[in-house]
């Protein structure tokens, strides 16, 4: 067993050699300022604090966690919409950490968004053609009028909606469509890395399922790379390779799909699972019962040692004081708890 | 058991819209027992909050109004009482807790003073009698240090803790029914199962029937004694939860079910969604307001309304097709 450090090979699916992102030690972190005339910082939020992943191509990666883990603000990070702290992102071999904005538009070509909000991400007063195109005017796509107008067609048709659709407005479409507008929007470029944010927690039910087949089915066609961020256990486990749970700025455990939901290590993850209730009220009856007491500790003040201490039912002496590594166990598995990972090794 | 605790019966609400009146909830009847926990599950636009609002007369007046129906509730008919006496229910005999609990907590006003004030306004109670009752309630809801915690505000609180708080208030009075609207939407998971389980646990040792209103699946597998499923407005089905899930009998109730991925389903399979978009309710087809979506929908579905009607004793459902055919 060793630790990590930024430069080790773990968390990586076996064997891997078409390796899209690696995420190493990366940190961003929120100074708060205070005085009128003389800023000073007066505390630090660690949104994201030393967090390390990689991504192959054709692969999705989910990242799980509850409310102001992290998760968002790495997604934002990856695509370089936040500037990080510290740390290195290797896009296609390249450290993109660094780039200054004009470095960054060759890259943003490649690595795409989908937000949650299906509402809040498309500009009301842009027709869905002018939405979708506007990606590739911004690249300098979009000389050829008429090729450009096929791209936006084929698009549409691509993410399930009409052609005939593209003089639209974004009012006239409902939650699930909108969210396919936005699909159709982040792929006209042909990007290799879709960092999608939460893209189905805003629909219904009901459209969810449309929603998670589409990003399935593109994923197969296109051969894209997805991180897929969101705080739904089992969407993320229908739709990802491997899962890595946050905590406090942290990656608590990253795993298989498999081996995290049949046998999660560390105990927030159990607990995590452990909430979250299945629809069949027979295996409800059965399930042993996980409660965490408590909420998430406030990231401006995480608590010393471990920072889920706090809350987690196996707490121990040691895990008051030292920090869990994130340690890989085996191919591609690692966790960062002192009931796995002895803190001496 | 007896009688039930809440009688509902052909409870209509419409609101007046740009596009025309439409029908919020459309002639739902459905009981609620004693010490019961009925879940009502849909998704948005499916008319379940409406229906827990205008149990409580709590619908805005113009544009909505509550068009049929009665509601008894103790043998008296909510929806004809004066205002003075439906306030006299509200928050006493009958508590509800909202979604957004910062929304629904007085941002000004101490925890204590909120939590005591339905006890001193009802009951009557002297105000330092109501805030011993209030710390009492407030540690019950399992806020350590209640007797300290009395004097702070709302804002000081995280979201599980404001949501223990209006459990707290709702508590006051010892009503004999709680209505939850959405109680743990806003709350991560883990502390979603918390609050749950309090008033889960709360609920069934002082016998108070639970209206709850939510659209995860889970949710209600995990809590509900009794679902009733609403789609456009109207009870599509109504079931025993574990009926429910083992032997739906309306399509939409099936689709809703293999379209959500479980943890402990096959991950292997593409999720089976269902098709098309939700109703848009000030254009609702004359027939089944599913019938536009359902893969099981023959020729009378589209131009005549089903029935709620039984399947079983306990079990109803409101579509014209052969329950055989719709697994």
């Amino acid at each position: 067993m060793q630790t990590l450090s930024s430069e080790a090979p773990a968390m990586t699916r076996a064997g891997g050699a078409d390796e899209v992102l690696r995420v190493s030690d990366l940190k961003v972190h929120f100074p708060i300022m205070s005085g009128a005339i003389f800023k000073r910082e007066i505390a630090t939020v660690k949104a994201v604090d030393g967090v390390s992943f990689s991504l192959e191509r054709g692969e999705t990666l989910g990242l799980v966690g509850e409310s102001g883990c992290g998760k968002s603000t790495t997604g934002l990070a990856v695509l370089r919409m936040l500037a990080p702290t510290a740390g290195r992102i290797l896009f296609e071999g390249t450290d993109i950490a660094q780039h200054d904005a004009s470095a960054m538009q060759a890259i943003r070509r490649r690595m795409q968004m989908v937000y949650q909000d299906p509402y809040g991400s498309l500009n009301p007063r842009m027709t869905v053609r002018d939405i979708i195109l506007e990606p590739l005017e911004v690249h300098g796509l979009a000389n050829d009028r008429a090729a450009a107008r096929t791209r936006v067609d084929e698009l549409l048709r691509l993410v399930g909606l009409l052609p005939d659709m593209a003089d639209r407005y974004p009012h006239e479409f409902s939650g699930g469509q909108r969210q396919r507008i936005g699909i159709a929007r982040a792929l006209a470029l042909e990007p290799t890395l879709i960092v999608c944010d939460e893209p189905v927690s805003a629909l219904d039910v009901s459209i969810q399922a449309q929603v998670v087949n589409l990003f399935m089915d593109l994923q197969e066609r296109l051969g894209l790379t997805y991180l897929f961020i969101a705080h739904d256990l089992a969407v993320v486990r229908h739709i990802s390779d491997r899962i890595a749970v946050m905590y406090l700025g942290r990656i608590v455990e990253i795993a298989r799909r498999d081996e995290l939901y049949a046998s999660p290590l560390h105990p927030y993850t159990q607990a995590l699972l452990a909430a979250v209730p299945v629809a069949d009220p027979e295996v409800e009856a059965a399930r042993p019962r996980m409660i965490v007491t408590g909420e998430v500790p406030s990231a401006l003040r995480p608590p010393p040692g471990c920072r889920f201490h706090t809350r987690c039912p196996s707490a121990m002496p040691v895990c008051k004081t030292i920090d869990p590594q994130l340690t890989d166990l085996s191919q591609g598995r690692a966790v960062a708890c002192h009931l796995h990972v002895s803190p001496n090794t | 058991m007896g009688a039930p605790i809440l009688q509902v019966r052909g409870l209509t609400t419409r609101f007046r819209t740009d596009r025309g009146e439409l029908t919020a909830v459309d002639d739902a009847s459905f009981d609620v027992d004693r010490g019961e926990t009925v879940a009502i599950v849909g998704e948005s636009g499916s008319g379940k909050s409406v229906t827990a609002l205008s149990i409580l007369r709590l619908i805005p007046s113009p544009p909505g109004r509550i068009a049929a129906g009665e509601v008894i509730f103790e043998g008296r008919n909510l929806l004809e009482l004066d205002n003075a006496s439906i306030r006299d229910i509200r928050g006493n005999k009958i508590a509800m807790i909202f979604q957004e609990p910062m929304s629904s907590l007085n941002p000004s006003l101490s925890v204590g003073i909120q939590v005591a004030e339905p006890i001193h306004e009802h009951r009557r109670t002297p105000w330092a009698a109501a805030l011993e009752k209030a710390t009492e309630l407030i540690s019950r809801v399992r806020i350590p240090d209640a007797q300290s915690r009395l004097a702070s505000f709302p804002h000081q609180y995280s979201g599980g803790m404001r949501q223990r708080i209006m459990i707290a208030m709702s508590l006051g009075c010892a009503p004999s029914l709680i209505i939850a609207d959405e109680p743990t939407t806003a709350l991560d998971v883990t502390v979603q199962a918390q609050i749950l389980d309090l008033l889960k646990q709360i609920t069934k040792e002082t016998g108070t029937a639970l209206m709850l209103i939510t659209h995860d699946l889970g949710v209600v597998a995990r809590y509900a004694d009794r679902v009733i499923v609403m789609y456009g407005g109207r009870i599509v089905e109504t079931a025993p939860a574990r009926e429910l899930y083992k032997s739906p009998r309306h399509p939409y109730t099936v689709g809703l079910l293999t379209s959500v991925p479980r943890l402990d389903g096959d991950t292997g399979q593409r999720l089976i969604p269902i098709d098309g978009q939700p109703p848009d309710l000030a254009r609702l087809p004359p027939g089944c307001a599913f019938a536009p979506r359902c893969r099981a929908a023959i020729e009378r579905c589209h131009h005549e309304r089903p029935k709620l009607e039984p399947v079983s004793p306990t079990h109803q459902k409101a579509c014209f097709v052969d329950a055989n055919l719709v697994q």
